[in-house]
């Protein structure tokens, strides 16, 4: 166990040399001069020259490619262009705001969808099943702008039930601000996230080891519960794990309608402004998330599942 | 008498009943299924509008003012019939317009995902070793990159505009197709014909082109419709962004100016583009589902 650990470890390194190249490549190489877009196209020649020096870009790109390397491994993005502060500093700052949102969220909808598999996967190949399926294939289909778009509108503007946007710590405010992103937040995913976990279960419904439990007179609800859930339970934490990191990219769009100043606001108005620091800090932090969730997944997975063998 | 037997051998091939390839057999079995092929009908109804845009032939005049700003959708003409927006321009001639660039960006980004997926998943599965490995760490790397963030970065840097739109989702796309491709060539390389074509002589690129490429190709095509959706949806949301195409109509645009119009009460922009999107997005995955199910061999 411990030897495959050290080794899924040891196997990220070439990938998060991989995405820094890609990153650094992009920003650095296929973008053009950063300070030429820092400063616009007036600025003199000599003040050019001076910001170049001043952020190590007139050294060759190989050492420029190490120096971003080392930004990396000490998490040090530097200052971002619009704000003049600390990227990653913004980013601590910024990470609570948007947990407070995608948490709920996401826990919800998790619980939600997986119970409703169960029930259709309970109701398979009847006339409930078949509505589940049109119902979350439609639910999917409808453009998630629009879904925040109407609820903004008809339910925070028209009917008032919430405010329309902003965010606030305050204990006895919180509440009231995420309670509609939350609610989007859910709708916006039950339709994929139901289609996924059915197809799970279905695929564990259709087992030997069902048909057994069946035979030996189990009632169809300790069949469900106790063989199938359980069973099911592989797949959908790897699914689950994986999903953690996207928590903050997913409410990008959310973020920025409800005006919650967490990372997906950030982010867009990042790109807005094409503020560069900020950008790449994202890009690697995210990615760099996403591999140690794809690291934890492997190691749950071999937990859970004891057939996984660790070579 | 052997000139007999010949004449004989011949018309018990005649006879016999004429294999039908994968191809033929998936398409009777798509037709066996109504909705999808209705979807399938939706779908080129789609295309043949932006076809027809691409010609110049209809809405190439969606800049025209028909009539007040923001008027209701009504029966006045069929130009009205989504109503108009703040120029008092036809919102379905946008919406129309919109279709175009919707179809347009599925299907270039298809076209870049597609080939650098097969050519490498297929190099990587069928050689393995030192080119598996580096196209597998290719491939892990930029999985590893949330796609909204890479697609996002891509455009800032390649500019805004349909171009850099497109080549963005392209090359944002490709990795599912690669590792699925690299899977089905591990499984094939060692299979009978496989092995047949070698011993009569196939070299690498026969092997690799003739015999396995056209016996997973199916995957392809399964895969391209749901390509093919994300790409429109990722639009929608890019040019909401401000990411996405300049000056011309799409729906992204038309949701973007809708956020403003709402308050107003201008409700049918968002409409139409929302009413737009749907029917196309759905019938892309019920066309989708229904070709997996077509394509699988397994499935008969």
């Amino acid at each position: 166990m411990f030897n495959f650990i050290i080794r899924r470890l040891l196997y990220a390194i070439p990938i998060i040399i991989g995405i820094a190249l890609i990153t650094f490549l992009l920003f650095n190489v296929v973008g053009g001069d950063p300070v030429l877009q820092m400063v616009g196209k007036h600025a003199t020649p000599q003040v050019i020259e001076e910001l170049r020096a001043e952020m190590g870009l007139n050294r060759p790109l190989p050492m420029q490619f190490v120096d971003f390397l080392r930004q990396i491994v000490t998490f040090d993005y530097g200052r971002s262009y619009s704000s003049k502060r600390d990227v990653l500093g913004m980013m601590i700052q910024a990470a609570p705001v948007s947990f407070t949102l995608a948490f709920p969220g996401f826990i919800i909808s998790l619980c939600l969808s997986i119970s409703a598999s169960l029930f259709v996967a309970f109701w398979r190949g009847t006339l409930v099943d078949r509505v589940f399926v049109v119902v979350s294939v439609l639910m999917i289909s409808v453009p998630s702008l629009a879904y925040i778009l109407f609820g903004q509108y008809f339910l925070a503007y028209k009917v008032g039930l919430f405010p329309i946007s902003g965010f606030s710590f305050d204990p006895t405010q919180v509440f009231s601000y995420i309670a509609l992103p939350v609610l989007i937040w859910v709708v916006l995913s039950f339709g994929g996230e139901l289609r996924f976990y059915r197809t799970v279960m279905l695929d564990e419904i259709n087992q030997d080891y069902i048909r057994t439990a069946r035979s030996k007179g189990l009632n169809e609800r300790v069949v469900m519960f106790k063989h199938v859930l359980k069973n099911a339970m592989i797949p959908i934490i790897t699914s689950v794990l994986i999903q953690i990191p996207f928590l903050i990219t997913g409410a990008l769009l959310l973020e920025s309608f409800f005006a919650i100043p967490g990372m997906g606001t950030q982010l867009i108005d990042a790109f807005n402004t094409s503020d560069l620091p900020m950008i790449k800090a994202q890009v690697m932090v995210f990615s760099i998330l996403y591999v140690v969730f794809n690291i934890l997944t492997d190691i749950c997975y071999s937990l859970v599942d004891p057939r996984v063998t660790i070579k | 008498m052997t000139t007999a037997t010949a004449n004989m051998s011949e018309e018990i091939v005649k006879k016999a009943p004429k294999g039908r390839s994968l191809w033929q057999d998936a398409w009777i079995r798509l037709k066996k299924d109504k909705l999808a092929l209705v979807c399938l009908y939706i779908f080129s109804f789609y295309v043949t509008l932006a076809i027809l845009v691409k010609l110049g032939l209809i809405a190439s005049n969606w800049g025209d003012t028909i009539g007040k700003e923001y008027s209701p959708p009504s029966l006045e003409s069929w130009r009205h019939i989504f109503g108009t927006d703040i120029f008092g321009r036809s919102v379905l001639m946008k919406t129309i317009y919109g279709a175009y660039i919707s179809m347009t960006v599925g299907f270039v980004s298809s076209m870049i995902a597609v080939p650098i997926g097969v050519v490498l998943g297929s190099l990587a599965g069928y050689f393995g070793g030192w080119i598996d490995d580096l196209i597998t760490w290719f491939y892990t790397t930029v999985s590893n990159i949330p796609s909204i963030l890479l697609i996002l970065s891509l455009a800032l840097v390649l500019g805004k505009g349909l171009t850099s739109i497109n080549i963005a989702l392209g090359l944002a796309a490709w990795v599912g197709i690669c590792r699925l491709i690299r899977g089905e060539f591990m499984k094939h390389k060692e299979r009978e014909y496989v092995q047949a074509a070698r011993s009569l002589g196939g070299g690498h690129s026969r092997r690799i082109f003739v015999h396995i490429l056209p016996n997973v190709l199916h995957l392809v095509i399964v895969n391209f419709s749901f390509l093919f959706m994300g790409a429109i949806k990722t639009e929608v949301i890019l040019s909401y962004l401000g990411l996405g195409v300049q000056g011309v109509p799409s729906w992204g645009t038309m949701i973007d100016e809708a956020k403003l119009e709402l308050a107003r009460g201008v409700w049918w922009q968002l409409g139409a583009a929302t009413l737009a999107m749907t029917v196309v997005v759905l019938a892309l995955n019920i066309l989708g589902d229904a070709l997996r199910d077509a394509m699988d061999p397994k499935l008969k």
